[in-house]
């Protein structure tokens, strides 16, 4: 039976499972925007920005572990989605982009909104697609969603002119992919597997960095097995987040450049390092060069590229993080590290991470911790980047697989809201708590009204200072404080938000926070509360950039805080 | 790491931005690409790219793997320690004239080499070989005034058994392989 690309393309979409688009229709898109009426089983959301489609995306794809679709117009409305498609390939979430484009006979003629965009997001998509042929079409779709969900995911986009939609063809949607060049390696070589079971069995002061892997292979009952047969204990990279129950007994934080001090410092000591769906990141590691000078390191990663590319590694296992730790697990030899744990916990008591101050002034800190006690950590936490986002990650403590939505690689200011709505439109029953910062959070903040159009419950706290509160701390520490156009004059949030429909609250007392919590969600609807923070709280610790690990300025003691800012 | 030169070679599905793909992500990953060839193999659906690069081991090695994951990447090896035949051709454009002519022809003839045009002021010298016989034969020449210079850069195959590339999944191709005769008049080891 025949059917127009447009067609094709949405029964492409029903078969791999999608159920919602977020998009942005135009010109070259209109024929398939003209279509969506015969498939009413695929949701769209019409978003604001087309970058908020493809965090949307994004930010479902993380909190379902299915791909997210975003859809753009040519032009304008693709180059809109790039920001959001780097984001998602730099943190491996499955995203399928969709971009109109001009008519085939104008490709090359610098058309009314044409723009290269698989030129444009080669480097950044796992994979990507100009369509030339609707016969090609059924197949593309059917390879992307393969492509974007299979090995390391990422990001695939197809680009499709306007005349390859309106096209008809006899439609098949084939059965399978024939990839000759795609072949991930999902089970790790068992003699690799043999390798790391002895150098983890010898270990004196082992320690796990899990990290985001964990959460896309869906291995956290595989690390836990791990962990507690082998009593080794479980740091995190940020991404990592969500991996493995933060108050787990074995739960020893998480490393880099605003880990726990004590966390570095383990890493720093240790002698062997299973490194567990992680990549090395250089906020992770700090300096590379004293990065765990002693320990010897097991790499597991699904990506064989990722290994060897920022650190030595001594035992490398290429293979889905599930299937190698239920091999590995079998391999292990219950242990028991007594002397190292005594250790680690002396490094705990002497460097403090998340202690808050006593103040009278609302702490982003204290603002962080009272959502998780409201929520008793039942939630799923989206956050900006920046400040907001390092306090949300120390302290909001994530027991459950998979709580934390965050930009990691990219750092994405902006992220926070566009991924909320898709975090809370993969996840309708959870509590969504969207943690902005006042200057990410006015990068987006044209989702408000996709948010009141779909009815999202989204709760928004903005931890509002005034500034862009990472680069002033930056500035502070390492320019001599001098705050260089980081002083943010902000609109009235609580309009703001008022104007859009969601009812506001502005928080400027400490006693204020947790009924102003409790309030947002007692309330059946997205809400927002603008907390108004102490200007100059810094994040602590912080390793300085280019220092190693164990280099980090920690939090100063009470009566230095006076002086700070 | 000491810096060496490896030829990487890659079997690439043959498909339209797949040459794009390859030397974009070179240039990504802050890497020069010293020569880069690329044509048609045995098989009707993929070709064959001959990628020298400069770099210690472990940098190449990350490029491989980066180069791997280029979807139409079939397979990629690296052929450095393999001791493979490595060859590339070059037209060279020198200066002659009556005086010098037969000279050049004489150096030509040394490399094996071939005279392919004449001109009244030049000749067009053809020179296939690996990358040390080009030099020496280009640096013969210079003293007589090189006016142009094409090189194609290095193709290279291993020697013996069916090769690092061999791919299972793609049939045998119907045609017959077409005999190499340029690799025969040119000793190995020349």
């Amino acid at each position: 039976m025949k059917k127009t690309g447009a067609q094709i393309l949405c029964e492409g979409l029903v078969r791999e499972g999608v159920e919602v688009i977020f998009g942005f229709p135009g010109g070259a898109v209109l024929p398939l925007y003209d279509t969506f009426p015969q498939y009413p089983q695929l949701r769209h959301i019409l978003v604001r920005h087309e970058q908020g489609a493809a965090h949307a995306a994004d930010g479902y794809a993380r909190a379902t572990g299915r791909a997210g679709v975003c859809l753009a117009t040519s032009g304008p409305g693709a180059t809109n989605l790039v920001t959001g498609i780097a984001n998602a390939n730099l943190d491996s979430s499955p995203v399928v982009a969709i971009t109109g484009q001009v008519a085939t006979p104008f490709i090359g003629k610098d058309a009314f909104q044409e723009i290269d965009i698989t030129g444009i997001t080669l480097p950044i998509t796992k994979h990507n697609y100009l369509v030339l042929d609707v016969k090609d079409l059924a197949r593309v779709v059917k390879e992307a969603f393969h492509i974007a969900q299979t090995g390391r995911p990422g990001p695939v986009l197809i680009d499709i002119p306007r005349d390859i939609l309106q096209q008809e063809v006899a439609f098949a949607y084939p059965e399978n992919v024939d990839l000759p060049g795609y072949k991930p390696k999902f089970f790790g070589h068992p003699a690799q597997i043999k390798k790391a079971a002895e150098v983890i069995n010898s270990a004196e002061r082992p320690i796990i960095i899990a990290g985001r892997g964990v959460i896309i292979s869906g291995a956290f009952a595989e690390l836990r097995e791990l962990a507690e047969k082998a009593q080794i204990p479980v740091i995190t990279t940020f991404l990592g987040i969500g991996c493995f129950p933060e108050t787990h007994v074995l739960s020893f934080g998480w490393l880099g450049m605003h880990g726990m001090a004590y966390a570095n410092k383990a890493v720093h000591n240790s002698d062997v390092i299973v490194a567990i769906g992680m990549r090395f990141d250089d906020r992770a590691t700090g300096m590379v060069s004293a990065f765990a000078p002693q320990a010897r390191i097991v790499h597991i990663d699904i990506d064989p590229a990722e290994i060897g590319k920022n650190v030595r590694v001594n035992v490398p296992i290429v293979g889905d993080v599930k299937n190698v730790l239920q091999a590995l697990n079998q391999q292990i030899i219950p242990g028991e590290h007594m002397e190292w744990f005594n250790q680690l916990d002396k490094w705990r008591q002497e460097h403090p991470a998340l202690v808050i101050r006593d103040s009278e002034a609302v702490l982003p800190q204290y603002v962080i911790r009272q959502i998780y006690e409201v929520t008793k950590g039942d939630a799923t936490i989206v956050t900006g980047v920046g400040q907001n986002q390092m306090w949300a990650g120390q302290f909001f403590f994530y027991d459950k697989p998979n709580s934390l939505i965050s930009s990691g690689g990219l750092g994405t200011m902006g992220f926070e809201l566009p991924a909320a709505i898709g975090a809370k439109v993969g996840r309708p029953e959870e509590t969504v708590w969207c943690i902005a910062g006042d200057g990410g959070f006015q990068m987006t903040m044209q989702e408000l009204a996709t948010i009141v159009q779909e009815n999202l419950a989204i709760k928004i706290a903005i931890i509002n200072n005034g500034y862009l509160g990472m680069v002033r701390q930056w500035q502070q520490l390492f320019y001599g404080h001098r705050y260089v156009h980081t002083q943010l004059w902000g609109p009235d949030f609580v309009k703001i938000a008022e104007a859009y429909g969601i009812p506001a609250l502005r928080v400027k007392d400490k006693v204020e926070v947790t009924p102003s919590i409790e309030k947002a969600i007692e309330h059946n609807g997205p809400f927002l509360i603008d907390f108004v923070v102490e200007p100059e709280e810094n994040v602590f610790p912080i390793v300085p950039p280019g220092a190693s690990l164990i280099q980090a300025i920690e939090i100063p003691k009470p009566e230095k805080v006076t002086g700070l800012g | 790491m000491a810096v060496t030169k490896h030829t990487l070679v890659a079997l690439v599905e043959d498909r339209p931005g797949v040459l794009n793909r390859v030397s974009s992500l070179f240039r990504r990953r802050n890497f020069n690409i010293e020569s880069i060839a690329v044509g048609h193999t045995e098989q009707p659906n993929l070709s064959r790219m001959t990628i020298v690069v400069e770099g210690n081991d472990a940098k190449v090695e990350q490029v491989r793997k980066q180069l791997d994951k280029v979807i139409e990447v079939v397979k990629i090896v690296d052929i450095t320690n393999d001791n493979p035949v490595a060859r590339e051709l070059a037209l060279i454009k020198v200066k002659a004239t009556a005086s010098t002519r037969s000279e050049i022809i004489q150096i030509v003839d040394i490399f094996r080499a071939n005279i392919v045009d004449v001109s009244p002021d030049s000749l067009i010298v053809e020179v296939t070989g690996d990358e040390e016989k080009v030099n020496s034969l280009m640096d013969l020449l210079r003293g007589f005034g090189i006016r142009e210079i094409a090189r194609t850069g290095s193709i290279a195959l291993t020697r013996g058994g069916a090769g690092p590339l061999q791919v299972e999944e793609v049939k045998a191709p119907k045609q017959l392989p077409k005999p190499s005769i340029r690799e025969a008049e040119t000793p190995p080891d020349w």
